[in-house]
């Protein structure tokens, strides 16, 4: 995807993706971190807060419990009077002004033989201590029945007083005398006490916003709440049972059951998720204070903190991106300004400014570097171009050479058109412009035509040197008049002196008697001749092989000789015939043109070298001819 | 020691002398154009036991019948009888199928105008904590029975019938005792104590359950009831009182959100404390017990055979000695009105 973008484009997808996941990972991590240890240390803070409450309600209600326990301690143990009883009671709650009532309530006939009910009662009324006789059975009542059923001190679940509607809880001790050894019930101490300061301090309890405390009674029932018609109204199963919550449920019967403990929970309140912690009031019976801590606005500070973290990351982000860009542009522009002035090098225009350096950078350097290419590219171009001039001119030379060198053999066919006694026609094709094969024929005098061919080593210019030297030398040299082989003798030793390159030739050169039809012939390490005499097939000429003319004085030849008859052909060749290579490196070889020129034996000598040619070409198809190729044939017609 | 029943008994007295002081003879000089004066009398706190009495005077009902109707809170403590023995004024009221057997086999003339409730739903439920499983389990076991109201004769038959033998403990009308293990078991009626025993946090799974009715007491409850005298002098005035009643539940039934709203309004004037998820349970297991499901449609009869059942347990309990015959203990004013 990002393979064709732009550099600037790659550096700012990578770089501010990486730094985003860098970012990202260091917030998440802080958050989580952070978060984890304020709602640890919220919720250590909110146990000791619970605890504190707790013990602070356990010591004003222990403070009220002592007073009927005092009071039955004193019944069990010391004697009374009806009045010194009324009195009693009535001091005693003129001294506890947190009591709203205190009575005591005797069993059927035990204060008195003839009263069923006998429980003298002092209440507080309109500012004033009122007393008055319990007027009701009370035998049955909770405050009463559940103290004696249990045998030991309650607090009743909390009803509503009378006056004002006020919500009260009553605190009742049984109190005992033992008769013949027997522990008998006598009857209730009870203390009836408003709710009300107990409300007002829960009430008081905020956490957060929207944190709360409330207090569940024995059975669950709410004693305090935000929501003030819960309050003595409906239970937390209630509340259950309305929300279909069924570990609500299980929540508040591990409350009431005097467990302590802390659980996650949507507030009924704020509907927000809430850890609550609950705690027993101390010696309740299962009174239960609960208290909402607000997760999130107890975090709210961290993730305050947090999205100004996340706002500052992101404008770093985009300042980062802004400086990536920067940075980039000033990479690429004079990166593309580069690549522009390297197109047009391109093309040929070497005139072309550079974007200037401002920095000793790579960039800088890639420039100097462009700029160095520029002035070597000159150069090399200016030296091409002297160079090329120079070759050009030597191949034209080269080319003239080869002009001159063709015309120095003879080429006009059929060369004595007056002669009918014989036809001579060749053929030289170099390997190169000019080449070192060489041959000539002429007239001695009337009767004695000269032929000759030849092979300098080597190629080129060099080689069209010698062999120019060698057929002006053997034409000179043939004219005296001499045998072939006081030719060559004369020839190699002219040669020879100023041969410091230590170049030498073949040569097979031979005159023919055009009236006789013989031949004299000397070999200078030449290729032998073939012949075709008569109705026979061409055959090799038997010669001495002679040495090579030029490198060695006083070389001596062998002078041999054959008589023609009317038709009879010579053949002679360079080794760039037989010696013709196909692709697969095979010679043409000396069978093979043996065999070339048996099918030709009846056809016209010039066909048939062209003939011959034609196969060459043929054998060595692409293969590139690496030797000059010569070729004279000889008819003899004999008397005309 | 100051308690919602003493609270209730004060209101009552007061509600008791002004309908003395209207039970002047003014009233029933009125013309046929206007209301009929009458009176209505529930012998408990407002709870949604009683929920088409209200809704229906609260829709107008009773007015649409022709019925000025006062509803009046009874006295728990006190026998309905003792406040409304009086034939001058129509006064109806609320009353189990068994007591009222009871008070006619003893001679009082009272009759039935309509059974509204068609089955028992009274129970005695035990933890299982305290190792009962079945009913022999009971045997020696203390077991809560209210003391203050006229219907504790089922219980003491099923007990007998039972033939275990258990402490009684009379208590009010509260689970406290209950709850705290002060008694092992406890009557209680299906739609109110038991459900309220559920929200106090005792799990059903952790409560044995006896119904009286899978024990052969299967009396219906709560009739509407008026005296002899009473219903001859008007029967028009009674019937049209049985009808507006019954069409006062039918709308209850209905609406159940409504109803349940009233009812909690009258509690809350009452001081009674009051959870709406408790009332809701209340009129949905009062409304299983009215609507028999042989017959949902003719609501308030009392049928000869569940009469005949209720008498002969009684009977043969001997809670009364001569069985009161059916026709001169029921008056078909609900069959009557429907028709």
């Amino acid at each position: 995807m990002l393979k064709n973008k732009g550099i600037a484009s790659k550096l700012i997808v990578l770089i501010l993706s990486s730094t985003a996941v860098i970012f990202i990972s260091i917030f998440i991590y802080s958050y989580v971190f952070s978060r984890q240890i304020i709602i640890e240390k919220v919720e250590e803070n909110a146990h000791n807060f619970l605890q504190a409450t707790v013990n602070q309600i356990g010591i004003r209600s222990s403070s009220i419990e002592k007073v009927p326990k005092d009071l039955s301690c004193f019944l069990e143990n010391s004697p009374y009077t009806k009045d010194a009883l009324i009195k009693l009671i009535g001091a005693l709650l003129k001294n506890n002004p947190e009591i709203y009532g205190i009575g005591i309530a005797f069993e059927p006939y035990l204060f008195d033989k003839n009263q069923l009910c006998f429980a003298p009662y002092f209440c507080r009324k309109e500012g004033e201590i009122k007393f008055s006789f319990v007027q009701y059975k009370y035998f049955y009542h909770d405050w009463y029945q559940i103290p004696k059923e249990l045998n030991r001190p309650i607090w009743s679940n909390p009803y509503y007083g009378k006056a004002g509607g006020k919500i009260m809880s009553t605190y009742s001790v049984p109190f005992y005398k033992t008769v013949s050894g027997t522990r008998k019930l006598m009857g209730i101490v009870a203390v009836d006490i408003s709710l009300f300061n107990l409300q007002k301090m829960v009430d008081s309890i905020k956490i957060a916003q929207s944190g709360y405390a409330f207090l569940l009674s024995r059975n669950g029932t709410f004693v305090t709440h935000p929501d003030k018609d819960l309050i003595m109204n409906q239970s937390i199963f209630d509340v259950a049972e309305a929300r279909r919550d069924t570990r609500l449920r299980q929540i508040g019967r591990q409350m009431i059951k005097g467990e302590t403990g802390a659980v996650s929970v949507t507030s009924i309140i704020s509907n927000k998720e809430c850890r609550m912690l609950y705690a027993p009031l101390l010696d309740s019976d299962g009174w239960s204070l609960a208290m909402l801590f607000p997760q999130d606005e107890l975090i709210a500070d961290v993730v305050r903190l947090h999205h100004t973290i996340l706002l500052l990351g992101i404008a770093g982000l985009f300042f980062l991106s802004v400086g990536i860009v920067f940075i980039a542009r000033s990479i690429t522009q004079p990166l593309r300004g580069l690549a522009k002035a390297v197109e047009d090098i391109a093309t040929g225009d070497l005139d072309i400014e550079f974007p200037p350096v401002k920095f000793r950078d790579e960039v800088g350097k890639l420039t100097e570097s462009f700029i160095y290419m520029r002035s070597s590219l000159k150069q090399y171009i200016k030296n091409l171009t002297e160079t090329t001039a120079a070759k050009e001119r030597i191949e034209s030379e080269l080319k003239v050479a080869a002009e001159i060198q063709a015309s120095m053999l003879p080429r006009v066919f059929p060369p004595f058109p007056e002669r009918e006694d014989f036809n001579i026609f060749a053929m030289m094709e170099p390997a190169k412009e000019v080449g070192g094969d060489f041959y000539d024929f002429f007239l001695i005098d009337e009767n004695k035509l000269c032929f000759l061919i030849g092979d300098v080593s080597g190629k080129g210019v060099p080689a069209a040197l010698f062999m120019m030297i060698c057929k002006t030398l053997l034409k000179t040299e043939a004219l005296q008049g001499i045998s072939p082989d006081q030719i060559l003798f004369r020839v190699n030793n002219t040669l020879y002196p100023d041969n410091d390159a230590c170049m030498f030739a073949t040569i097979f050169c031979a005159i023919l008697n055009t009236k006789t039809g013989e031949i004299q012939f000397a070999n200078g390490g030449h290729n032998p001749p073939l012949i075709y005499a008569g109705n026979g097939d061409f055959e090799f000429i038997e010669v001495s092989k002679g040495f090579v003319v030029g490198p060695m004085e006083d070389t001596k030849f062998k002078c041999q000789s054959l008589t023609l008859k009317p038709n009879d052909v010579i053949f002679m060749y360079t080794d760039g015939v037989t010696e013709a290579m196909d692709p697969e490196d095979h010679l043409f070889s000396d069978e093979r043109l043996k065999k070339n020129l048996a099918s030709l034996k009846e056809k016209d000598i010039k066909d048939s070298i062209y003939e011959i040619r034609a196969e060459i070409k043929a054998f060595a198809k692409e293969a590139p001819q690496s030797d000059d190729i010569t070729m004279l044939a000889l008819k003899f017609n004999g008397k005309a | 020691m100051d308690s919602i029943l003493e609270d209730k008994l004060m209101k009552l007295r007061i509600i008791l002398l002004c309908i003395a002081f209207l039970l002047k003879p003014a009233f029933a000089m009125a013309g046929e154009t206007v209301l009929k004066k009458a009176y209505f009398n529930i012998q408990w706190v407002p709870e949604a036991v009683f929920a088409g009495y209200y809704i229906a005077y609260k829709k107008g009902i009773y007015k649409k019948y022709g019925i000025d109707l006062t509803i009046v809170h009874g006295e728990l403590d006190a026998p309905s009888l003792d406040s409304k023995s009086d034939s001058v004024t129509t006064t109806m009221w609320t009353m189990w199928l068994s007591d009222a057997i009871q008070n006619r086999a003893e001679g009082e003339k009272l009759v039935n105008i309509a059974q509204i409730m068609q089955q028992s739903s009274l129970m005695l439920i035990a933890k299982k904590s305290s190792g009962i499983n079945k009913i022999q389990d009971l045997n020696g076991k203390k077991v809560g029975l209210w003391r203050t109201v006229a219907f504790p004769i089922l219980p003491r038959i099923f007990l007998q019938k039972s033939h275990v033998t258990v402490k009684l403990i009379p208590v009010t009308t509260t689970i406290n005792l209950f709850l705290r293990d002060g008694v092992d078991a406890i009557f209680v009626m299906w739609y109110d104590q038991y459900h309220d025993v559920i929200n106090s946090g005792i799990n059903p799974d952790e409560l044995e359950t006896f119904f009286l009715y899978k024990h052969g007491l299967d009396i219906p409850e709560a009739g509407i009831y008026t005296l002899e005298d009473t219903f001859q002098k008007d029967p028009v005035l009674c019937c049209k009182f049985v009808k507006a009643s019954i069409e006062g539940w039918r709308y209850a039934f209905a609406h159940p959100e409504e109803t349940v709203n009233t009812v909690l309004k009258y509690m809350e004037r009452a001081h009674v404390p009051a959870s709406r998820v408790h009332q809701r349970w209340m009129l949905e297991k009062i409304k299983d017990l009215i609507l028999t499901p042989d017959d949902p449609v003719n609501m308030g009869q009392l049928l000869p055979e569940d009469y005949d059942r209720a008498a002969r347990i009684l009977k043969e309990n001997g809670s009364i000695e001569k069985i009161p015959t059916y026709k001169s203990f029921y008056k078909k004013c609900a069959a009557d009105v429907e028709k």
